[in-house]
Order: C-alpha cells, then structure tokens, then sequence
C-alpha cells in the first residue's frame, strides 16, 4: 500500500464517522476524566441506551484540555454539529439520553458549547468561550477529536505527511528547516532543536540513538502525559522523522510509570505504525531502519536529566554525569545519541507537515511557536491549554484561566516547577517567553504552571519545593545532597515559627553554594524556588522570622481557628466535621476549639456554612473567646 | 516464588539493561521485591548482588517489604499541595494509623506517596488501587477509610 492508499482509506473511515447517519458520542477518557468519574458516566449511558434500544458510536477521546469540566460527554447528531456537556453525572447523563438523543432537545442549560459547523440554539460556538477562545492548538490539535487508539484518525487528519515528506529530503535538508522553525526544546531549558539534531548528525559513529524524554517529573505538570494520552502518533511521528534526520536506527521512550494509560496507548500507537511501515525495517520503502522501544521510569525524578535518564536505560542507578561529553557525542551506551522532550518531537512533526514559514509565524522573535501550559492551582477554569509563546501572565490566568479561584488575590505563579520560581504580581504583564522569564529569576521548564492565590505562603512553597529537591537528589554532589537539607531544616523552622535572625541570608549564601557546586540541572536550580520567593516575598520570610505571623493564614504553627461567639448559631456542622474532636459544644451551646487539641487541618473553617461565617483564622494574635461552650443568648435561631 | 522468577526470567534476555524491568515484573506478581529474588536477578544477569540491590533501593517505585492488600497513594505535587495535599495526607495516616511507606498491622492499607500522578487540574488526589479520585477533601477520606463511622451531616 502507498501512503495515497493508505491516507485514502483513512479518510474515508473518518468521514464515515463525521457525517455517520448515527448518534456519535465522544467520551473524554484520559486521566483527569477518569479521576473525575468517566467510567460511570460511559457505564450510565451504555446501559441507558440499550435500554431505550438505541444504536450510537462511542468514541473514546482523549482531553481537550478543559480538565475541570471533567467528566466530559460530546454528542453529535446527524447534520448537527457537536455538542460538549461537562460536570456530568450519571443522572445528568440519563437525562441527555432522553432529551436530546431520543427527544430533540439539545439542553442549553446543560451544555457547554458546539464544535463545528452549523449552530445550535442557545448554543454558543465552544472554540469562542474565554478558556479556548485565546488558544491558539497546534500540538493539542487532536486532543479531544480523534480515538488515540486508532492510527486511521489521526493519518486522516494529515498526520505522517510530515514524515512522507521527510523522507523525500535529505537529512540536512530536515535538520534546516528545523533550524528554521526557531523550535526550541520544549523540556526545560530551551535549546535550539536544529541545532541539537545537527550536533548528534555530525557526530562520528554508525550507531546512533534518539530519545523520548516522557519523565515529566515536574509535579504539577502533565502536558506529556495528555498529549501521549490525547494524540499519541502526533510524537511518534515526529520521533521517525528524526531518527531520518539524525541517522538514528534505534529510539527509546522513557516514560515514567505513573502514567499506565500513556504507556498503553503508546504500545498499541507503535503496533500501528508498524503495520503501515512507518516503523521497522526499510520504512515505507526507503530504506531507512528504525525503531522504537518503550521504558518505564521507576520513581526518580533526577531520571528526567538527561545522562541519569541514559544511566536508567542502561539499567543502573539514575545518577547524572559530567558533561562533556554531550549525550549528542557519548550518549546512551556511549554512543551519539540525541534526546528531546515529548512535546519538541510532536512539534517537529507539524513542521514538517505544515513547513518552517506557518509554525514561525506564531511566537516571538526568539521564542517561536506555541507551548502547552498545565494551569492549575488555585484558578478558576484548570486545565491543558496551548498559547502563543510571547502572550502575557495576565492572559493566561486571567482570559483563559478565568482569574483566581473564588475571586482571591493573586500571589503568584509557580513555572518550571522545582527548577523555577515564582512570578509574582508585578509580572503579569510581562510576556511568557524563555527570555522573560529568565529574567523573571524562573525557568519556562516543561509547562507547569500553578497559580497560588492570598492564601499561599510563599515560605512554605519554598519549604515544600526544598523538601521535593533534597528527596530526590541522587546524593551525588555534596552541596546538593547536604545543601538542600540544610535549606530545607531553615524553612522548616521559619515555617514553625523557630526562625533565626539572618536566616534569610544562610539560604541565600547556602543557595547560591548549591548552585554553583552541583553536577547536574537538579542541585544547579533547587535552590530557585526559594531564592526567588526570597526576592519577590522577603516581607513573608520577615513576618515569619521576626513577628511569628503567617499574612497568608498557611503555616499551621503561627495560625489558630477560633469560633466567634456572636455568630456561631450552634449549628453542630464543624464539631461533628472536626476530624480531631477538637470543637467543643452542643445543641444551643456556642462551639469552642480546644486549642491544645486543633490540629489546624481547617475543616471547621471550610465546613462552617458562608451565612454564618463563624470560624476565623488569625495569625499572630489569640481572640478572647470564652474556652467552655456557653448558651446562646436567647431570641438567637 | 522461585518457579514464579524462573518464569519470568523466560521472558527476558540476560542483558543488563532488562535489570529495571526484570525488577518491574517481579514486583508486579510478587507484590514486591524479595531478598531472595535479587539474587536470582543478579544470577540471571551476571552481575554483582550489590549493583541489583543498589538500583532496587535507589528508584522509589521498588518495594523490598511485603505491602497491604490495598495500596494508598496520596499525591504530594505542587498543585495538590496548594489545594491541600498535606492535610490530606495527615487525615489519612490519621485514619489508618501508619506514616507514608508503612502497612496497618492487619495488612490492609500500605500507604505511599507521589511525585504527581498528573492529574493536577483536580487537585487533590489520592489512588486506591490504581484508581484516581479527584478533588478530594476531608469529608470524602472519612468516607473512604472509615465507613461506619461517618456520622456527617454536612451536605
Ligand atoms: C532534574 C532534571 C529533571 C528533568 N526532567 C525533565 C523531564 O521530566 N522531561 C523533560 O523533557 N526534560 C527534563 N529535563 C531536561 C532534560 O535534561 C533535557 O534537557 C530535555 O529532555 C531535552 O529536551 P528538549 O531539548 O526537547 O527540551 C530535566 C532536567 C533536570 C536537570
Ligand atoms: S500535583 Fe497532584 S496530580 Fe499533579
């Protein structure tokens, strides 16, 4: 079969579903979705329909990115265009069963907006609601359309062109037009990806090996993981075409074992392509041997390193080392080898299906192209989402992300996870792009990106970043195996209320030894986190220090919860919620927290019903509130 | 046990690289990485005992002790510490009366935590058995973990 054919016939099997004379019915079915409970809803509805002896095609997509809309059901119905319903439950599920697919109404109330042609009343079009509208979706172009278990979708919608078309150019050619694109890694530290290639391409040596870096360690951060889960050919193919360039024959995915479903799709993804010959040997004819096998990571986080990734692979300890030599001269097994992360090889890919020119126009001038974000923590709409490099801070959480959660203040966000810092207000408007961020004091890193609102204490980010850093130091380096600690034991007690006078400058001298004397990216910027909070947040670091204050209300030493006598209604919600037993009352008697009993968890703040509003955090003061639980006064509710 | 590692061992080449994923499929039917099976691996592989024992102990994934029936994993990411994974975390080993590594006496619960399972937008999470819950808080643990004694009323 020629790839005419083949393309031919995978367009075909996708139109038939487009314009299928069936109700289709798209379930999200990635992890998030999961978490969120897509199996009973997909339980709900297959067990609905063969109630009501209906016929539908279901597919299973993956995320489109709208993760807190989880789980999420599109419908389309003969010459209708797609409608997407998110939050459902299995009884909001029976009722969309009935009203729209038997009945015809389409349920605006439930909906969140259409996809495709046509419109539908009170509808709106879903790609013009805030979260997408400012999204410009190149590598997430799939995620959320096609069934990742099925190659034909994917090839339908142009995928392996790219690949066709590199095989008819010579390795320089490809590596070129690469340099062209401006692409730069989208792994952490941003290097030329041309450029790289041409590194391991010039290299002497037959054996050559490229890698997948699919570790994606960065807690917080599940671009990789989504992307391999929505789309996972997008990769693949974007792996063949440099193993072409670069004259590899041999490629390695590392992905890290917490993602099975990852790891799942990838295996069938790769049986695919060896089916069509787009893997093994003489790929589509040309000669060209290649292919590709996959490794689970087993819980290191250093694994993400490239030469401790390389050590891993080999089956030894993930332990980093020196560099030179560069992995693109002595890599895996000692031999030229070249790594990228998952989303530099997807877009290669589409540039090599679309051509240098389309992808540079997005992007600034050193910073090209577009870069998936993982928006989470305390904001509104969280999710997977893919911006122009170059679009500010505030856009980002604020038009996309919807601001932050309950209307809080804005305190900061975190990027390049424990390699990176925080941003804070005064940084909105500043673009997000590799050099701004730099500047910034953080890193691009791979797209994590948490938003932390008034009630974030940056110490104890800083403490929490230190604590992740110095567990996962492979204990190598000597400043980082013992820096870290120390940094850590100094966090520790100005989060406890114990910190010392001049403990601000011993992590910051402490920092800067760990920086300069580690080995490997891990001790070179564990210390960020806690050198940029220092920057941004030093009145933070001061009232813990001096005043034993929390301003965020966090730090569970220097906080105490108190029940205000003149507005507890005695309610008994936060005594029987109080997992410590702590609350002290009963019925018409006012509560009271035992203090010595409190353990801070903040379930009596959370659980104490807005309209009466009767338990407050303070910091750094006690409340005179009476310790025994006292009778309401009377003529109170 | 040992025709359950002479089984797996079929399976695999003797090169050194299939170390980390002989040691993955052990785990995965033995439940965890007996004394015993490291040196059959070093055996297997021609390799010193030491170097078997110094990738099992180095990657966290590799369990040495036996574990529970079920196996907790509370999330410790960045984003499900904002949201409030640390509490989480201390409502659970409340709750089963065991810090992180450890198994309850009755071998029901081993409790473990992760980097970040990547499910981040529904910050908190907790796996049971390979099973994901988003959002959790502390009303949702109590009814996970200790079902007769949930007497809450908050709706
Ligand atoms: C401690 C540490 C962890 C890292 N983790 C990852 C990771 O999870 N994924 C990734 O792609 N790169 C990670 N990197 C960066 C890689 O070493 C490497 O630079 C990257 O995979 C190169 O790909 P790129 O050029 O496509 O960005 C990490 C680096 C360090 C120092
Ligand atoms: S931070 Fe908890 S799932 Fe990612």
């Amino acid at each position: 079969m020629t790839f005419e054919d083949i393309r031919a016939a995978a367009i075909n099997e996708w139109d038939s579903l487009e314009k299928s004379d069936q109700v289709r019915i798209y379930l999200g079915s990635a992890t998030c979705g999961r978490a969120a409970g897509a199996k009973t809803i997909s339980d709900e509805l297959e067990e609905e329909l063969q109630k009501r002896n209906i016929s539908a095609v279901i597919t299973q997509v993956g995320c489109i990115g709208s993760c807190y809309l989880e789980p999420l059901v599109d419908i389309t119905k003969p010459g209708k265009p797609r409608i997407s319903y998110g939050n459902m439950t299995p009884k909001k599920m029976v009722e969309l069963v009935d009203d729209y697919i038997v009945n015809d109404n389409p349920r605006p109330d439930l909906a969140l907006g259409s996809i495709g042609e046509g419109s539908v009343e009170g509808i709106t079009d879903f790609f013009q609601t805030p979260m997408l509208k400012s999204q410009v979706r190149i590598i997430l172009r799939n995620c959320g359309f096609i069934d990742p278990e099925k190659i034909n979708h994917y090839i339908a919608r142009g995928g392996y062109s790219g690949l066709v078309r590199t095989l008819t150019m010579t390795p320089d050619q490809v590596i070129e037009e690469l340099k062209k694109s401006g692409l730069r890694g989208r792994g952490g530290a941003g290097f030329p990806t041309g450029q790289k290639w041409e590194f391991c391409q010039r290299a002497p040596g037959n054996e050559k090996y490229i890698i997948c870096n699919a570790d994606e360690g960065d807690p917080g951060a599940f671009m990789n993981r989504s992307l391999l889960e929505g789309d996972p050919h997008s990769v693949l193919e974007g792996m063949v075409i440099g193993s072409h360039a670069i004259g590899a024959s041999q490629g390695y995915i590392y992905c890290r074992a917490e993602y099975p479903l990852a790891i799942e799709r990838l295996k069938i993804a790769t049986d695919q392509m060896r089916k069509y010959g787009f893997l093994g040997k003489n790929i589509m004819g040309t000669g060209h041997n290649f292919e590709i096998v996959i490794k689970e990571g087993a819980g290191a986080f250093v694994c993400g390193e490239e030469t401790a990734l390389m050590a891993s692979i080999e089956g030894k300890r993930g332990m980093p080392r020196p560099r030179p030599p560069f992995p693109a001269i002595a890599g895996l097994w000692g031999k030229p080898t070249n790594i990228n992360n998952v989303e530099t090889w997807a877009a290669a890919a589409v540039i090599m299906q679309r051509g240098w020119e389309w992808y540079s126009q997005f992007g600034t001038e050193k910073s090209k192209g577009t870069k998936t974000f993982a928006l989470v923590g305390k904001i509104e709409r969280t999710g997977l989402i893919e911006v122009p490099l170059g679009m500010t801070l505030r856009s980002i959480i604020y038009d996309i992300g919807g601001g932050v959660l309950d209307g809080k203040e804005f305190k900061a966000a975190q990027t390049g996870g424990p390699s990176g810092g925080c941003l804070p207000q005064s940084n909105l408007d500043s673009p997000v792009d590799y050099e701004s961020l730099a500047a910034a004091g953080s890193i691009m890193g791979s797209g994590g990106m948490i938003v932390m609102d008034e009630n974030t204490c940056p110490v104890d980010i800083a403490r929490y970043f230190i604590s992740f850093t110095q567990g996962e130091s492979c204990g190598k380096c000597v400043p980082c195996r013992l820096g870290t600690r120390q940094m850590q034991k100094i966090l520790q007690r100005i989060c406890n209320g114990n910190g010392e006078q001049g403990d601000i400058e011993k992590l910051q001298k402490i920092g800067e030894t760990v920086k300069t004397g580690s080995l490997c990216g891990l001790g070179q910027t564990a210390p960020n986190p806690v050198l940029t909070t220092i920057r941004y947040f030093r009145d933070d670091y001061e009232a813990h220090i001096h005043d034993k204050k929390c301003p965020s209300l966090t730090c569970k030493d220097l906080i105490r919860f108190y029940i205000l006598p003149d507005k507890c209604q005695a309610c008994l919600i936060c005594l029987r919620n109080c997992p410590a037993e702590a609350i002290l009352g009963g019925k018409r008697m006012i509560h009271v927290i035992d203090q010595d009993k409190c353990t801070k968890c903040g379930t009596c703040f959370d659980v104490c019903p807005k309209k009466f509003d009767a338990v407050v955090r303070v910091t750094g003061e006690k409340l005179d509130v009476p310790d025994e639980p006292v009778p309401m006064l009377a003529g109170k509710a | 046990m040992k025709e359950k590692i002479t089984e797996i061992f079929t399976k695999f080449t003797d090169e050194r690289d299939n170390l980390i994923p002989l040691l993955q499929k052990i785990q995965e039917e033995l439940g965890y990485l007996p004394e015993e099976s490291l040196k059959e691996v070093a055996k297997f592989l021609h390799i010193p005992e030491s170097e078997v024992f110094g990738v099992g102990t180095f990657y966290s994934q590799f369990k040495l002790k036996p574990g529970g029936k079920k196996t907790v994993v509370v999330c410790r990411g960045t984003a499900c510490h904002v949201k409030g994974g640390a509490r989480i975390q201390k409502d659970i080993e409340k709750m089963l009366g065991v810090a992180p590594g450890e198994t309850t006496p009755d071998m029901e619960y081993t409790l473990e935590t992760v980097a970040c399972i990547g499910a981040c937008a529904l910050a908190p999470n907790v796996v049971v058995d390979k099973e994901i819950f988003g959002q959790v808080n502390a009303r949702k643990i109590k009814e996970m973990f200790a079902p007769a004694e949930t007497g809450t009323t908050q709706d």
